[in-house]
């Protein structure tokens, strides 16, 4: 049983290294940006510059726990 | 629509940079094992990149625009902030330094009889593996910008240009500066990626197409503020030093 899910579980991770990489919190950050774009927008507020900030923001806080560990 | 310039210079430039893995590893197989295996291991591993591209292209031209730019950005956005960020820490660490060959990468070297399948098993790999990254790049770029032809040309010439000066001149393709490289086109996919997410989300841009330049200027920036706390950082000041 266990042989069968090793294959999809490798395949996921794969995937999950290759898009996400070794720090989700950036790829979480980018998606709830997005949703919040999509929240204001709706509302009909200028929502532009928000995911710019937030991929600035993420980056730094990325770097700088990268550079500590 | 993306201008045709843009699509080719990042298609291109983004394959490059696995180009030069791949060129090297290549090179160092046949140098080591003998090339007749590394050729046709090299030669399979494209094969499978051109299916890979072809069947991934078709997909994706059939689905509708909005959904395809707001989900393939937002995917090219994520995966172009992991080379913005290598980028910005290779650059900080190393300057425009090549990527080097380390002697114990060198595979050990092959005076057997016969057809090497180490040789074409270690360069299907290094081609497979370093393209898929490409393959990806090309697909979802060429797709969002509605010109996968010019994407694949793009991505092709790279390959056809860095392996070519690898044949050349082998110890040349270590020495580019990959790292630099990696980070431009970091910048370029999170740019496309930033834009084309925001647009699926039915967004529209003060100024159109014209604010690609401006988040193209302002994540540049935004490099260059990094690399400089990111040295400063490795020499012990304090960012708010």
């Amino acid at each position: 049983m266990e042989r069968i899910w090793r294959w999809p579980v490798a395949f996921a991770l794969f995937w999950y290294h290759f898009i996400i990489g070794d720090d989700w919190t950036v790829a979480a950050a980018v998606a709830v940006g997005l949703i919040l774009t999509a929240l204001l927008n709706s509302a009909h507020i200028t929502a532009w510059w928000l995911v710019p900030v937030i991929v600035i923001a993420m980056l730094g806080l990325s770097l700088r726990r990268a550079s500590k560990t | 629509m993306t201008g045709v310039l843009f699509v080719l210079i990042t298609t291109f430039l983004a394959s490059a940079v696995e180009a030069i893995e791949m060129v090297t590893i290549v090179l160092g197989v046949g140098a080591t094992r003998g090339w007749r295996g590394t050729l046709v291991g090299a030669a399979a591993g494209f094969g499978v990149l051109a299916v890979i591209v072809v069947v991934a292209g078709i997909a994706l031209s059939q689905v509708p625009i909005g959904p395809l730019r707001l989900i393939v950005g937002a995917l090219l956005l994520v995966f172009g902030l992991q080379w913005f960020r290598k980028g910005v820490m290779r650059v900080a660490a190393r300057g425009l330094a090549g990527i080097g060959m380390h002697p114990e990468d060198e595979p050990p070297e092959w005076d057997g009889v016969g057809f090497d399948w180490t040789a074409f098993v270690l360069a299907f790999k290094a081609v497979v593996l370093e393209g898929l990254e490409v393959a990806f790049i090309v697909v979802s770029f060429g797709a969002n910008a509605g010109q996968m032809g010019v994407a694949v040309v793009g991505g092709v010439s790279a390959v056809v240009i860095i392996g070519g000066v690898g044949v050349v001149l082998q110890r040349l393709v270590t020495r580019i500066p990959r790292s630099l490289l990696q980070l431009v086109v970091g910048i370029l996919l999170t740019t496309f990626g930033t834009f084309w997410s925001l647009e699926g989300l039915g967004i529209e841009w003060p100024g159109g197409d014209a604010s690609i330049l401006g988040l193209l200027v302002l994540y540049m920036a935004t490099a260059g503020t990094y690399i400089t706390i990111e040295r400063r950082r490795a020499l012990g000041f304090s960012p708010g030093v």
